[in-house]
């Protein structure tokens, strides 16, 4: 690898005074810069992350064993429903935009977002939506008791929301937390794509972008689209449960399956928001890790953008149960198994890029490759449940549980974790611990193998998802022990991770501005980048633009 | 241990054990003893969902062994030695035609799916329905069923009886299903793919259990505290049995309590009480539709959706406070005296 890379500048750090605490906490509150509230984002979905994970970890020692006590059926049903919007609302979405709000500018030479207040205004509106939905466990009955949490389900169906389903406010709650969640969402993509499309440095064209920039367009772009109908849900199921409307009200001839339609529109496309950042994070670390260049470029692009719009034209394969009549239930079979093609060029992409490459094996490659054989499965499952009778038997059973947390977590928290440890020394000018990160890796991937493979079977052993207990004879028990075990290893890898991320701020080996010798304008600026990002606009000539200053005699952009 | 491996182990773990334990997995599960498993079909629809699967599953094996053996070799090929020269490795930027097959085959699959699964989905949709069909009634209700069966005035709640279906001469069940509350989704894996129960709409689906027994399953759509709670238990009966079934279930509920004074006394008690604004006992003055119709109900193995054995003492048990049985359920305790508490467990347990 080289090691002396043109710094496009350097910063005198001598020139840094000491200030009170006072003074640094109300610069963070009233920050507009990228970085600061990119962190912000990231750390308030960690805090989530840890909260959701700790419900899930209740919920598996209830499922552990048959016919358990350790938690009530409402206390469950309130776990669920808050580990799901939770994980959702209040971890995905906000960890992924923090990641493109610090990312994007710098990767596209810019020194802001193009509209800094906003970004800060989306930031804490979301934040106060996560902190009202964790109000409810003291509001949700109203001001006279003790309250409690929302216990419908992350996808809340009609009519069980309705005020004669669900009598005080809990619903209210999680109505107005998903509502605040979307208008901050919404707020933040359209940010990006302006900052995208009008903030590029100079050479920086639309056909040399780095794919994460181009993914986290695209992403953005269909956070318009969905997250747009599930806002509108929000304030129709406000109407019905206060103003007398009746959308949803089945008994004065409303419509369940409408809302099942309006949420799902949003439902389908959001899991493709979730999973095109980690897209984006595999396609600039694993080329880095494989000192090739990605294979593919104009395909990568052409396939994201696909998957944005035949994702927009899925959602119903989430109601196959629903008697949509053959008809329409065969155009969202053709629809969902087409979306696989784009997804396996994909696949096929990051395959061809690693091949004849020079493959090391740092930890965020290790990370990398842990995604890459767990999203080829959650693929093939979903391909599976694509097949809409197959669908008939396994929708709403944990087999799709198990499938959705591959995506989820084998996917994109795999990826994430990729992401944290190749952009720390970036962030923090500090390495993290290696020795610790393969701790963390080893640790959660077992854990998420006993957890997630092992929970397929009881699925297609007839196990409904959402029962708070079951009873013993039904052949589900045994396999209902491991998955919990298997938390216990994840809680450990977590445990792993946060301990790592503290430790090396103090004592991680100090980082240079490029630790990895990658190729990227973030790695040109210092680290921590400073205020503004680079003292001179960059100027760059072709998709990698370190590669170039690398290797004057190979540039890239005699290729392109 | 070297470096280099200490990488192979790294590389080779991953798939070889995905890959087994995928293997594992499904095998385990096609001869797991479960009396809901998907794959040990007793109808004609839950059989071609396993027919369909097994070509699905073979595909995505097929795919999952290629492309996971492609990256598990290129991984072990191209990863870096320490000896490896400090050089980068030459940079590809892409090939159209390889993009191309890529794109090409995979579709071709993709075709080959769809059109095999349109099939089967309508198979089991539009198929016409046969004239001797026997047409059932379904309704869900938080946190039971209602079971109705037009053609012969029978009311029942949560055991389903149906005729079995010989395949030479099928007599298949249809069900109309709609719900009383809110979503609710039927599921018997042994005998068809579920389908959801939905409020203000009307859905249809048909079984055909072909071999005499009890079907397991149960809600599938979560509808609110007692979600899990709400089993499903489906009697196939040869036609002799469902005949008989069905003429015993006409009758109108119990009234001769020669030589049972307690359960005469029962009646009284269930009479002037609550109960009767939410439960029909057939031929009295109850005629609730809030709670399940009671006028046979000793002739059910269970109570609570399936949930608890009928017995005696758990029937008062229950009458006494449900909740403690089933925390959430809707019928609220009556607060009856141990006296009175008895005499409607008598009373009941004559309604055969």
């Amino acid at each position: 690898m080289a090691d002396s890379t043109p710094v496009m500048e350097g910063i005198d750090h001598s020139l840094a005074v000491k200030r009170p605490r006072l003074e640094v906490i109300y610069e963070w509150i009233t920050t507009v810069d990228h970085k600061k509230i990119g962190l912000m984002y990231v750390g308030y979905a960690l805090l989530f992350l840890v909260i959701g994970g700790f419900e899930a970890l209740l919920m598996r020692i209830q499922l552990a064993v048959p016919n358990n006590h350790f938690v009530s059926p409402e206390v469950f049903n309130r776990l669920f429903t808050m580990h799901g919007t939770t994980m959702v609302f209040f971890m995905g979405m906000p960890m992924l935009f923090g990641f493109g709000n610090y990312l994007v500018p710098l990767m596209i030479g810019a020194r802001d977002m193009a509209f800094p207040r906003l970004n800060a205004f989306s930031f804490w509106i979301s934040a106060f939506g996560g902190l009202l939905l964790y109000f409810s466990y003291f509001g949700g009955s109203g001001l006279y008791g003790a309250g409690s949490a929302p216990d419908v389900g992350w996808f809340a169906y009609a009519p069980l929301t309705a005020k004669a389903f669900s009598p005080g406010h809990s619903t209210d709650y999680w109505t107005l937390a998903v509502f605040l969640s979307g208008i901050g969402s919404i707020g933040t993509a359209l940010n990006i794509v302006t900052t995208i499309i009008c903030m590029r440095c100079k050479g920086m064209k639309m056909s040399r972008l780095p794919l994460l920039v181009w993914l986290y367009l695209v992403m953005s772009s269909m956070v318009f689209i969905a997250v747009g109908p599930l806002t509108a849900a929000q304030i129709m199921l406000t109407l019905d449960r206060y103003v007398g409307s009746h959308f949803f009200d089945t008994q004065a001839g409303g419509s369940a399956v409408l809302w099942m339609h309006y949420f799902w529109i949003f439902g389908h496309p959001e899991v493709y928001i979730l999973v095109l950042p980690a897209f984006a994070f595999i396609n600039e670390i694993v080329p880095v890790f494989s000192r090739k260049a990605i294979f593919g470029y104009p395909a990568m692009v052409a396939a994201s953008i696909a998957i944005g719009f035949i994702s927009l034209s899925v959602w119903a394969h989430h109601m196959f149960t629903v008697g949509l009549g053959p008809a329409g239930n065969t155009f969202f079979v053709f629809a969902t198994m087409v979306i696989s093609v784009p997804t396996g060029i994909k696949i096929f992409n990051w395959l061809a890029t690693i091949w004849g490459g020079s493959i090391h094996f740092a930890v965020p490659m290790m990370f990398c490759i842990g995604f890459l054989f767990q999203f080829l499965i959650a693929g093939l499952t979903g391909i599976m449940l694509s097949v809409a009778p197959f669908d008939w038997q396994l929708s709403a059973s944990y087999f799709v549980v198990a499938h959705f947390h591959y995506v989820l977590v084998g996917a994109i928290v795999f990826a994430l974790f990729g992401a944290f440890y190749y952009w720390y020394p970036k962030v923090t000018g500090r390495m993290m611990s290696e020795t610790l990160g393969k701790w963390h890796f080893w640790l959660f991937l077992i854990g998420f193998h006993l957890t997630f493979d092992f929970m397929h079977v009881p699925g297609l052993l007839g196990m409904p998802r959402r029962i708070y207990t079951y009873e013993a004879g039904r052949g589900w028990e045994g396999w209902n022990l491991i998955v919990s075990i298997g938390a216990i290893f994840q809680v450990a890898g977590i445990a792993c991770f946060v301990f790592n991320l503290v430790r090396s701020y103090f004592r991680g080996k100090i980082a240079d501005h490029d630790p990895w010798d990658a190729w990227t304008l973030e790695w040109a600026t210092s680290s921590p980048p400073p205020s503004y990002n680079f003292a001179i606009e960059p100027t760059v000539h072709s998709r990698r633009p370190l590669w170039d200053l690398k290797h004057p005699e190979d540039p890239d952009s005699d290729y392109e | 241990m070297t470096k280099s491996f200490r990488q192979i182990a790294f590389i080779s773990a991953l798939p070889f054990r995905s890959a087994a334990w995928w293997v594992f997995l499904f095998a385990g599960t096609a001869r797991a003893k479960s009396p809901t498993n998907i794959f040990d079909p007793a109808g004609t629809p839950a059989h071609s969902i396993v027919g369909l699967s097994m070509l699905v599953f073979s595909v995505t094996a097929a795919i999952f062994l290629i492309v996971g053996g492609l990256l598990l070799y290129a991984l072990l090929r191209f990863r870096h030695r320490p000896g490896d020269s400090p050089r980068e490795p030459a940079q590809i930027y892409g090939s159209n035609q390889i993009e191309l097959a890529w794109t090409i085959i995979p579709i071709l699959i993709v075709v080959m799916l769809f059109l095999t699964t349109t099939r089967v989905i309508f198979i089991t949709e539009s198929i016409p329905k046969p004239a001797r069909a026997l047409d059932v009634t379904v309704i869900g209700h938080q946190f039971w069923w209602e079971y109705r069966y037009p053609g012969f005035g029978v009311v029942t709640a949560n055991e389903l009886h149906v005729p079995i279906s010989d395949p030479a001469n099928p007599r298949p069940t249809y069900l109309k299903m709609s719900s009383a509350d809110v979503t609710h989704s039927f599921w018997v894996p042994r005998l068809a793919g579920k389908m959801d129960v939905i409020p203000n709409r009307v859905n249809t689906m048909w079984i055909d259990p072909q071999v005499p027994g009890i079907y397991l399953g149960q809600c599938a759509q979560y509808c609110g505290t007692q979600h899990a709670k709400m089993l499903l238990r489906v009697y196939a009966q040869s036609p002799e049995d469902f005949a008989a079934w069905i003429k015993q279930q006409q009758k109108p509920a119990n009234q001769d309590f020669t030589g049972n004074p307690v359960a005469a006394e029962g009646q009284t008690v269930f009479l002037h009480n609550a109960c009767i604004n939410c439960h029909t006992v057939a031929g009295t003055v109850a005629t609730g539709h809030f709670g399940p119709d009671l006028t046979h109900l000793a002739s059910r193995d269970t109570l609570a959706s399936g949930s608890i054995q009928n017995t005696p003492d758990n029937l008062r048990k229950w009458i006494d406070d449900p909740s403690s049985m089933k925390p959430g359920a809707l019928m609220p305790p009556m607060h009856l005296n141990d006296h009175d508490l008895d005499a409607i467990t008598a009373y009941l347990t004559t309604l055969h």
